[in-house]
């Protein structure tokens, strides 16, 4: 077992548009490379069975959870976290949307939260209601009974359309 | 010159202003924290309910690589056991709080047994795996009623039949027994509270750093109460000297009440920092070992016999309480089923003859102790089923049986005859009525009716919750007549820099509530300065006043207020400055706009900013004056404030699968005034969640032996967004008079109306059907297996 941890496989991966590269034990989480190796701790921890959403990330353009990937899966592609997403001093929509909204509470679940809400902006930039909270199912917060995040989302989805009204 | 008047923030939905670094990901929780050389640890547990440990071999793990240390109860059995600092008054209670480490036994699943303390994380669990214990199980009960019965397995040898305590309010049993026999009426049921996990979304952790030059502690830990964590660990638990700790709460991810108690890892990652000679040590439980030890909420099971007469007038009440304690006593553990739960069973009712006796019990589960609403949720239950329990007895509508019942305004002050202070003041039947109308109760009813003789398949239910809580905790006189084991009064300081700038410290601290914003627009209206020029300080014991913290809805109702007074001694200070300055009376002064002029003469005022510089540069002070504007105040409240309110609650119950669905929810809530309503809102929404996921989908359930079969959350459901509807919120404004603020407090509000208002509503859509009182979650298979049972 002791000699077991020893090997280390080299990763090379894009995050927020920095090229890294390491050597990491195969079993490492990405969600730990990101934390404890780049020190990007925006993107935060809640359970070990895949279930709080916490952990959020982009990984090449798809919303994944990073407690459930390995780092050596990662290899080669293209990250974004929470710490990605504003632009040039500018908060992105959905961040927007968070604050005006009163979409969050503690904060904890809030940067998994933002990293659903973008992704399933990108896939249906006009959510219903009904929409919004199954598209958040994996997703769990328990500050804020989720009636300001569902508000948060239809904001940013306003706001992205070019402010034309969400459907409820 | 002081300006004009600047916008008033008291009262408006300002935008947070700790949003900025949450929404980027800059917070900075416990698992951030980043410190150089920091170490792991890492428990081994029990796997039994109840066992003795006979040996254990930490010889693998010592050497595996990066491992610093493996660490016992045996190696650290000089060290006290932790402190319960709440304990039911009056009575007897039977002690036994857990070691840091278990010594010769343990009593519940996920006992800490053995640490092991590593160069990286992963290495830590490598090592876990490596070290054997040999356990001889012993037999273990679960269940609060059992364990008290003859032949039950025995937890502790202090604590005969498993009883921690009995302890009753109210008038005799034998009266109240007598009063029942005596009733026109009479009802007996068994009705539930079921044990729930607070489930914070962030996990406990702390970190350790024993500094070898000063012999100073740095505790770094999700806390709600800091400078309480530093008494307990300094004086109760490793002897070491008060001031030679500090404890820092980072951003804390939720609490809910579950990161107010005193727990293992906290004195431990201290000693084991000064073990390694200084290197910090960090501990971050998972989820998995958050459900199985951080301490539970609720677990109650209850007789309750009920006497009314014909037309819904309730004559007596008796309720007789198994509250089950887990398998050792957490921090504050007695204080909520006695204090909290007993004292508040009649809710919002004048009841002529009343008892409620509690025993508290251990078991072989998780701690139990404080959670979101603690006791007030659990008495709002009770009395809001036992109402519909009348209802249901005598056919009197529900909403008549409060209206019959209910303290009327003028009744205050108000004795409900627990023993607990009296109630400040309320209008329930305005909230109830106000309630009713928004989600129009009658045509529910008739639409209920009508789907009732069409036999459709989705049934109507409609719960009705009108509640009242004692918060702001709380008046430290009367607190240790109830057994607490300090004060409870709030700290604040706030300080006027000479750039004008203003720094206020808080004793109370935020996990989610906003402290920042709120306490930064009254201190903005109070004084004049803007919004941007106010700073909130919290969570840092270091260089600050002793404060108890955040719980009991008590941050702005008893830490505001003290902030409220600090505000008025500086302005107080900045008047008689100016009336130096401008050569004036001080009884002519005015202060108003953030500055201080002569009566009708605001042009040749002074700023407070002017003041401030003038206070500390201290060139020319009146005769005796100190520099500077600052001030303290302890602000020990004369009492509880007593938010009040009506929920109502609207369900579909299919007849074939007993699901239900939640249609609408409406809440009048009165938490008296209110600085942020947006962020009032925001604690009622997630309050509301919290009581209607007790309602219908969570539950800790413990298999016969001890083991918890709801150990992820996989199997333990929290509410996810698609099984919450939008809540239909309003308010009645009735400020309390207890605090100059007239605030209330909303933490827990929402989470004590819901439970029962949801739970009502689903019993009254099934009630046709000869169904009066079901245990919760009300799950589809038991709501299903119900009606079964009855058709
Ligand atoms: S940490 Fe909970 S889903 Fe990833
Ligand atoms: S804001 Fe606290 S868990 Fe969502």
């Amino acid at each position: 077992m002791a000699e077991a941890v020893a090997t280390r496989i080299p990763v090379k991966m894009t995050v927020n548009g920095t090229e890294y590269a390491a050597e990491v034990e195969p079993r490492l989480l990405l969600v730990h490379f990101l934390r404890d190796n780049l020190g990007l701790t925006g993107t935060h921890i809640g359970c070990d069975t895949s279930q709080c959403g916490a952990c959020v990330v982009y990984l090449n353009g798809e919303s994944i959870k990073s407690c459930t990937v390995l780092a050596v899966q990662a290899d080669g592609g293209e990250v974004m976290t929470i710490e990605g997403l504003a632009k040039d001093g500018e908060y992105d929509p959905v961040q927007q949307g968070f604050w005006e909204m009163h979409g969050l509470q503690c904060g904890y679940c809030t940067p998994g939260m933002i990293m659903s809400t973008h992704s399933l902006l990108k896939r249906n930039p006009n959510p219903s209601e009904t929409e919004i909270r199954h598209a958040l199912e994996g997703n769990l917060c328990r500050c804020t009974g989720y009636q300001n995040i569902v508000k948060a989302v239809q904001y940013a989805a306003e706001q992205m359309s070019g402010g034309s009204a969400p459907t409820s | 010159m002081v300006a004009s008047a600047p916008e008033k923030l008291v009262g408006k939905p300002i935008k947070r202003r700790e949003d900025p670094r949450l929404i980027t990901g800059a917070g900075v929780f416990i698992d951030d924290v980043r410190l150089p050389g920091l170490a792991h640890m890492a428990v081994l547990r029990s796997p039994y309910a109840h066992a003795r440990i006979v040996s254990i071999n930490a010889d693998a793990a010592r050497a595996m690589p990066g491992v610093l240390g493996v660490f016992t109860g045996e190696d650290i059995k000089h060290i006290n056991p932790l402190p319960c600092a709440w304990q039911a008054p009056g009575v007897e209670n039977k002690v036994n709080t857990p070691r840091l480490l278990a010594l010769d036994e343990v009593h519940q699943v996920g006992d800490p047994v053995a640490v092991v303390v590593t160069e990286s994380p992963y290495q830590a669990k490598d090592a876990l795996a490596a070290i054997e214990v040999d356990y001889e199980e012993l037999p273990a009960v679960v269940g609060a009623r059992k364990a008290t019965t003859p032949g039950a397995p025995q937890l502790h040898e202090n604590a005969p039949s498993n009883i921690v305590f009995r302890w009753s309010c109210g008038q005799d049993a034998d009266q109240v027994d007598a009063a029942l026999a005596a009733s026109e009426v009479q009802v007996r049921e068994r009705i539930g509270n079921q044990q729930l996990i607070p489930t914070a979304i962030e996990p406990r952790g702390s970190i350790g750093r024993y500094d070898p030059g000063t012999g100073e502690y740095t505790l770094w830990a999700t806390s709600q109460a800091p400078h309480v964590h530093r008494l307990l660990t300094a004086a109760f638990v490793l002897g070491v000297p008060e001031q030679k700790i500090r404890v820092i709460a980072p951003d804390v991810g939720g609490g809910f009440g579950s990161k107010i108690y005193l727990y293992f890892d906290m004195p431990l990652v201290l000693w084991l920092s000064e073990q390694l000679g200084g290197r910090p040590v960090k501990f971050f439980e998972d989820r998995s070992e958050n459900f199985l030890h951080t301490s539970h909420g609720r677990g109650h099971d209850s007789d309750v016999a009920i006497g009314a007469t014909k037309d819904g007038k309730i004559t007596a009440l008796r309720v007789d309480t198994f509250a089950n304690l887990g398998g050792y006593l957490s921090t504050i553990a007695p204080g909520t089923p006695s204090t909290l739960y007993g004292r508040m069973v009649a809710g919002c009712y004048k009841i002529p003859n009343i008892h409620v006796g509690i025993t508290g019990v251990y078991t072989n589960t998780a701690m139990v102790d404080a959670y979101r609403g603690a006791g007030r949720t659990e008495a709002s239950y009770m009395i809001e089923r036992v109402v519909d329990l009348v209802a249901n007895a005598t056919g009197v509508d529900p909403a008549e049986v409060r209206r019959l019942n209910f303290v009327q305004p003028e009744d205050f002050p108000f004795d409900n005859g627990l023993g607990g202070l009296p109630y400040d003041s309320g209008d329930y039947e305005k909230a109830l009525n106000r309630a009713l109308e928004m989600v129009g109760y009658e045509d529910l009813r008739r639409e209920q009716a009508e789907r009732r003789e069409n036999g459709d398949r989705k049934m109507l239910g409609i719960g009705l919750s009108s509640f009242v809580e004692a918060c702001g905790l709380g008046p430290s006189q009367y607190m240790g007549r109830e057994g607490w084991a300090a004060g409870l009064w709030e700290s604040a300081n706030v300080r006027i820099h000479l750039t004008g700038k203003v720094v206020v410290t808080t004793g109370s601290l935020p996990h989610g509530q906003g402290h920042e914003t709120t306490f930064s627009q009254l201190v903005a209206d109070e004084l004049g300065v803007p919004f941007e020029d106010i700073q909130v300080k919290h969570s840092d014991t270091q260089g600050t006043p002793f404060g108890y913290g955040s719980y009991g809805s008590r941050s702005l109702a008893v830490g505001g207020t003290a902030i409220y007074k600090s505000v008025a001694k500086v302005r107080e200070k900045a008047m008689q400055l100016a009336a130096h300055l401008l050569e004036a009376a001080p009884e002519d002064i005015v202060y108003e706009n953030g500055g201080a002029y002569v009566k009708g003469s605001p042009e040749s005022g002074k700023t407070i900013q002017e003041l401030a510089g003038a206070a500390h540069v201290g060139y020319d002070l009146p005769a005796g004056m100190e520099p500077t504007l600052e001030a303290t105040t302890f602000y020990d409240p004369p009492s509880f404030t007593f938010p009040f309110g009506t929920h109502i609650c609207v369900v579909e119950v299919d007849r074939d699968t007993g699901d239900t669905e939640v249609k609408r929810y409406v809440a009048v809530d009165d938490v008296g005034n209110v600085v942020n309503p947006l962020i009032v809102d925001g604690q009622l929404h997630g309050g509301i969640t919290q009581g209607l996921g007790q309602a219908l989908y969570e539950g800790v359930v413990y298999a016969e032996k001890g083991e918890m079969l709801t150990g992820s959350l996989n199997d333990y459901a929290i509410v996810r967004a698609s099984m919450a509807p939008m809540f239909e919120l309003e308010n009645t404004v009735t400020p309390t008079s207890v605090n100059p603020l007239g605030a209330r407090g909303v933490g827990e509000a929402g989470a004590i109306a819901s439970t029962p208002a949801v739970a009502n509503a689903v019993i009254d859509a099934v009630s046709h059907l000869g169904i009066r009182n079901m245990d919760m979650p009300l799950t589809p298979e038991r709501v299903w297996r119900s009606m079964a049972a009855n058709t």
